[in-house]
């Protein structure tokens, strides 16, 4: 009953919780943003066979949910979204969580279709463009949401200045 | 008694699935809204055939790499308003009241007075504008066609009145350059100048158009911190030959489409639509 009156909140006409595509988990499982209700959302943008930017942007994500601490699973959802849905498989996915040790429970991998995407990535304004079959060039951006699928903040660029982006999500964390 | 209690179970489930979630009417009220499933509209606008071919990129870190353009539909003129107006009536969840802010800010369909309504000093033939990259997919989908990419659109433009690639006509970049000092041309019907080698109307000063791939345009400090694609990109701008103020002309639609973010609504952005050949 409890878990009901909260899925039953209306959702906010600039909330990403309209997003009504589905995607696909790492366990291969479907999953739309209104599933994520209620939780603080950290989400990134990158592909699996990047060697330059990407380690350094799921590095910085996992400092981010370091300094974060351990927070209630329920509350907080860090996820990678596929920017190359073709080369990343769930068994990817998946392989690339566990190489990170990222608990499957707080962290999601997910790939979408090519449009689906594209549709995503100017929701989060995120800017990539596909260079040969096997690399992308994309923006760095790290996107918090609030527990109503609001966007709160967005850190842009690789710099060690996390401090702001942690701030923010114990800020949402505590609403 | 065992038919007993499987009228006991039965009524459990039933009472158990009423209480469990309160009200099922409501819980699909409370979904997320359906923003992007659209009804078809029939649209007779032409469209014209894009013979494929290469291009040479100008801009950026494709710059000078030789791309190759399939053949594929493109509509004669941008979207107007009066095709929009079909569309919304069609699609209310489009419409300004209705819009979900997600997928278009707060200037979407500006100048309109009511949601279908068309304003006054605004010719109905004039190409719709304020409208988001979300709503000018969706206007695409639901006519049955996409939007072009930006090669696409890139190719296509490269035509003058009489040649597929007039790129290295000295005349040709000074007609663009000279189209885009052009004001208030947003506001003008379409179709009224002449049209490209094509049969392609109104590429150039009239509206700046949508592509379907705008964000893969990355220029630093605002969008991307990497700095080799901003200097692409300026040496380019800041030069002085003919084939530099080609460049010129073309970084100027690079620089909007790399500024744009996709519910951006400004009133001299439109769009057309492009369609695959096979279907």
């Amino acid at each position: 009953m409890f878990s009901c009156s909260k899925k039953n909140e209306e959702i906010s006409p600039d909330s990403i919780y309209n997003v009504n595509t589905e995607w696909e988990q790492q366990d291969g499982k479907k999953i739309s943003f209104s599933d994520l209700k209620g939780k603080v959302l950290v989400t990134a943008m990158i592909f699996t066979s990047c060697k330059t930017a990407c380690p350094r942007l799921t590095a910085e994500m996992r400092t981010i949910s370091q300094k974060v601490g351990k927070v209630n699973p329920d509350d907080i959802q860090y996820l990678l979204i596929s920017i190359d849905p073709e080369n990343d498989t769930p068994e990817v996915m998946k392989a690339y969580l566990a190489t990170n040790r990222f608990n499957e429970k707080e962290w999601t991998f997910i790939r979408g279709s090519e449009e689906e995407v594209r549709e995503l990535a100017n929701i989060m304004a995120v800017k990539y463009k596909q260079i040969s079959p096997m690399e992308f060039s994309h923006s760095n951006i790290i996107t918090v949401y609030s527990k109503k699928g609001i966007l709160a903040f967005q850190k842009e660029g690789l710099d060690e200045d996390n401090e702001t982006i942690v701030n923010e999500i114990k800020k949402q964390l505590q609403f | 008694m065992g038919s007993m209690r499987v009228y006991v179970v039965i009524m459990f489930l039933i009472m158990f699935s009423t209480v469990s979630c309160s009200g099922h009417s409501e819980v699909s009220e409370m979904k997320p809204k359906t923003q992007n499933q659209l009804k078809f509209v029939f649209s007779s606008k032409d469209m014209v055939k894009i013979e494929g071919g290469t291009y040479e990129a100008f801009i950026g870190k494709d710059s000078g790499r030789i791309i190759q353009v399939k053949s594929f539909y493109l509509d004669e003129t941008p979207v107007t308003n009066a095709e929009y107006l079909q569309f919304l009536k069609a699609n209310p969840q489009w419409t300004k009241s209705k819009v979900l802010r997600l997928y278009a800010d707060s200037t979407y369909l500006k100048y309109w007075k009511s949601d279908y309504e068309i304003p006054n000093n605004l010719s109905p033939e004039a190409p719709v504008t304020n409208i988001s990259w979300f709503a000018a997919e969706a206007y695409a989908r639901s006519v049955g066609k996409r939007l072009p990419t930006i090669d696409e659109w890139e190719y296509a433009g490269l035509a003058d009145q009489n040649s597929k690639n007039a790129s290295h006509k000295p005349g040709f970049t000074d007609f663009i350059l000279k189209s885009y000092q052009k004001k208030d041309k947003n506001r003008q019907p379409v179709k009224q100048g002449q049209p490209n080698y094509y049969g392609v109307y109104d590429m150039y000063g009239m509206v700046w158009e949508w592509t379907y791939d705008f964000n893969s345009v990355m220029m630093s400090g605002e969008s991307r911190k990497d700095n080799t694609t901003n200097e692409t990109l300026f040496c380019a701008g800041a030069a002085v030959t003919s084939s530099d103020l080609r460049n010129y002309a073309a970084f100027v639609r690079y620089a909007l489409r790399g500024s744009l973010k996709a519910n951006y609504c400004l009133n001299n952005l439109g769009f057309r639509c492009a369609k695959n050949v096979n279907n």
